[in-house]
């Protein structure tokens, strides 16, 4: 298919075999280096917030550092802007050389994505920090936000899906699916959860259009979606790709692929009412929501089972290729997050863990292990591959981010569990007599040593990733150049050595 | 590319030959294991949701309503404690502390109450806060410590303006409004420490009493004994609300400042403020 076409794309002085597309690789460079620089910010902001919940006068009394202020601004850097950059980097990766065709659009697109992402993320950022937000968790940019993110996302659909339509290759490969499924519906949930009407033109305030219940679980529609198809899904494509890739072992089960893709998508979508549980949200939809969401337990199963099988042949990997490590802990978190996750939908569980901090750490179990490794793992890949050099700087480095990472997100865990666990037996426990055993801020003063516990956790993560800014900026600056006519095959094989 | 199905070597399953930029697949068919939890969860998911509400309209066999379970629950509680809460309620403080079974209820309801009102400002322990929360754990009582005046002061408030009962005074401003010099607020200040030995000029000391016997003795009694008519707070011990260094003391008599507690009557059941009055007492200690 569109066989006839892929010559003509071909950029003139761009390295190519015989018969290679010449693909569009400067603005995937360059989001291979946001993804990164970002990283580091968004992980830095939640060092600070994490010590402010320790000791709050790290709030510093000004309105702009206050932890109100700043944690929208900690998860929109890690989930949007380290997050959704690995995703933008990784899918116009993957889908030119699976689909062997040139990105739809070219440079240009490319760019276009590039330039109009990164104002998305700044505008977001200078609004937390300016007190603009509309509000809603994982939603907070205000309506002129939203409407450009819009622009940007429907251009990121076209340039995709127009690759994929371009294609020379017979099917589609898994990756794809996940990228695809992905796009289409963060488009959906985006424009869903963001109908509001500006309070005018010129003011940055709006009103959300669903009153109520209605909008709380639009919200959590949104909210768990964004989990769903942004976290999940979208990294899942970037599993596909990149572990057999350095395993150099072919998937494990096609069939596994096909149905943990439909039946997570079709399951995922009913999940969101069990943020609601214990709301003015009717019963029924409270129980729908849990019985979808213990039901996705297996889907969400399958891409772990098919992550870590692939390895089957290929574990001798692990000891000689630290950045595969990444990418195969990365499944092993996800597995546990995606175990967790259905354990507290169930409302009984619920009852106990809703607004603990036990939700945080699941949070993180995901988003540290699941979302932060793969991508760790990826760019690893990446970097010699986007600069034609013949390994990543060095390997050492690689290892000790891998453990330092780890180191913190155990810390940061198993925090979390026990604090938010103790926090939820103290808010319900009562006397002989009937009288609740703890005031609030009791149990505020029981939580100090856990967060102090996690805030260290974080700043072990946060290291581990300054590590890895080092030793990629090496690579880019230092590393030894790969062979003449470089192809990807070549780099990852002196990569896999 | 044409399909092309290879064995593979390590696993012996087939490839669905197709092939991306070097990656294949292998045909393995689904882990059982894998397909069976998936289906004991679609099978305990249907079950569930014909027990329980799931569509509107659908109630569920089991007959389950959450608003109902917790309506029921919160009835089932206030039924248990229904009738010594109608003994608190009918009881004054006095009464509750002579009986035991009371008191012990009081105490244990008092300190939650507290827990969720009052920590907030007069702290955990009741032990107050700098800025002028006063310490409950004490007998230093600015308004009064028996029972009688410690349930006014709760009821009713303290400069709050949310009840005609409410504790009122104004010490007046007497730098801001000009009606002492600084010299004379230094004199002054320099007196009220000399009450606690802790004056620094002597002299200024000397010349600060008459000034004080004039101006302040009338509600912080001649020797800074305090006054609990007026809430004017004793100044010969070494309890300070709004700190006790000179520059602090002058800026009181400059400028002064006045807490204010809000009244619990409206917001507290009668027989929570009994509670209270009765917790509130028992942290510090009548005299």
């Amino acid at each position: 298919m569109a066989a006839a076409t892929a010559t003509a794309a071909l950029a003139p002085g761009q390295a190519t075999r015989a018969g290679e597309v010449a693909y569009v690789e400067a603005p995937i460079r360059a989001f291979a280096a946001i993804t990164a620089f970002w990283g580091v910010v968004g992980f830095l902001v939640g060092v600070v917030i994490a010590l402010q919940l320790a000791f709050p006068l790290l709030n510093l009394d000004l309105e702009w550092t206050t932890f109100g202020r700043l944690r929208p601004l900690h998860t929109s850097a890690v989930i949007f802007a380290f997050g959704g950059n690995a995703l933008l980097c990784t899918s116009l990766f993957v889908v030119q050389r699976t689909c062997h065709a040139r990105l739809f659009g070219g440079d240009d697109a490319g760019w276009f994505l590039f330039w109009g992402y990164q104002f998305v993320i700044v505008m977001a950022a200078l609004g937390y920090v300016l007190g603009i937000t509309q509000g809603k968790e994982y939603a907070e940019p205000e309506w002129y936000v939203d409407l450009w993110l819009t622009v940007v996302w429907v251009a990121y659909l076209v340039v995709f899906g127009g690759t994929i339509m371009k294609r020379r290759e017979p099917h589609i490969y898994v990756a794809n699916w996940f990228f695809l499924a992905f796009i289409i519906t963060v488009a959906l949930l985006h424009i869903g959860n963001n109908i509001s009407i500006p309070v005018s033109l010129g003011s940055s305030s709006s009103y959300a259009a669903p009153p109520g219940v209605q909008g709380a679980m639009i919200q959590w529609w949104y909210g768990h979606n964004a989990v769903g198809f942004f976290l999940t899904a979208g990294f899942l494509g970037i599993m596909y790709y990149f572990i057999p890739k350095q395993a150099n072992r072919p998937v494990y089960s096609y069939r596994l692929s096909i149905v943990h893709f439909w039946t997570l998508i079709f399951l995922y979508i009913w999940a969101g009412p069990h943020h609601l549980h214990y709301t003015a949200l009717p019963d029924w939809a409270q129980v729908l929501g849990m019985v979808f969401s213990v039901v996705l337990w297996m889907p969400s199963w399958g891409g772990m089972i098919n992550g870590l099988m692939t390895l089957s042949g290929a574990w001798d990997k692990l000891r000689t290729n630290p950045a595969l490590r990444f990418s195969v802990t990365a499944v092993g978190f996800y597995g546990m997050s995606t175990f967790e996750g259905p354990v507290m939908s169930i409302r009984a569980v619920n009852g106990l863990s809703h607004y603990t901090d036990w939700t945080i750490g699941h949070v993180h179990s995901g988003a540290m292990g699941w979302v932060g490794f793969i991508t760790f793992g990826a760019l690893y890949y990446l970097f010699p591959v986007l600069w034609r050099k013949k390994a990543i700087w060095s390997e050492k480095l690689i290892a000790w981010h891998f453990w330092l990472a780890t180191l913190g997100i155990v810390f940061y865990i198993t925090a979390m569990w026990v604090s938010g666990i103790m926090q939820g037996l103290m808010w319900r426990a009562y006397d002989e007599l009937g009288f609740l055993q703890y005031s609030f801020v009791e149990t505020v003063e029981a939580m100090h040593p856990y967060y102090v516990i996690r805030a260290l956790g974080g700043v072990l993560y946060l290291s581990g990733a300054l590590i890895m800014a080092f030793n990629l900026w090496k690579t880019v600056t230092d590393s030894e150049a790969a062979e003449p006519e470089p192809s990807a095959a070549s780099a990852i094989a002196v990569a896999a050595e | 590319m044409p399909t092309k199905i290879e064995k593979d070597t390590l696993s012996g399953q087939d490839t669905t030959g197709h092939e991306w930029d070097g990656l294949k697949e292998l045909n393995t068919p689904l882990p059982k294991w894998w397909l069976w939890t998936f289906y004991a969860t679609i099978v305990w998911g249907l079950v569930f949701v014909i027990i329980y509400p799931s569509v509107p309209g659908w109630r569920g066999t089991s007959g389950w309503i959450a608003r109902e379970a917790i309506v029921e629950e919160v009835r089932a509680a206030q039924e248990r404690n229904a009738p010594m809460m109608a003994r608190l309620r009918e009881a004054t403080p006095a009464q509750i502390l002579e009986n035991d079974e009371m008191r012990a209820f009081a105490l244990a309801g008092g300190r939650v109450a507290f827990a969720n009102n009052c920590a907030a400002c007069h702290g955990a322990g009741g032990q107050g806060a700098t800025g002028g929360y006063p310490s409950l754990a004490d007998d230093d009582w600015i308004w009064g410590g028996s029972l009688e005046e410690i349930q006014h002061t709760i009821r009713h408030g303290i400069r709050a303006n949310e009840s005609d009962d409410q504790r009122q005074s104004q010490m007046p401003r007497f730098g801001a409004d000009n009606l002492l010099t600084a010299a004379q607020i230094n004199d002054v200040a320099e007196h009220v420490l000399s009450l606690t030995n802790r004056a620094t000029d002597q002299a200024a000391a000397g010349r600060g009493a008459a000034l004080y016997a004039e101006q302040c003795a009338s509600c912080h009694g001649e020797r800074g004994e305090g006054n609990r008519e007026f809430g004017a707070p004793r100044l010969n011990d070494q309890i300070w609300l709004y700190g006790a260094s000179k520059p602090e003391v002058v800026a009181m008599i400059r400028n002064p400042r006045a807490g204010v507690m809000p009244s619990w009557q409206g917001r507290l059941d009668a027989a929570t403020i009994n509670m209270l009055t009765v917790y509130v007492q028992s942290l510090g200690r009548t005299n």
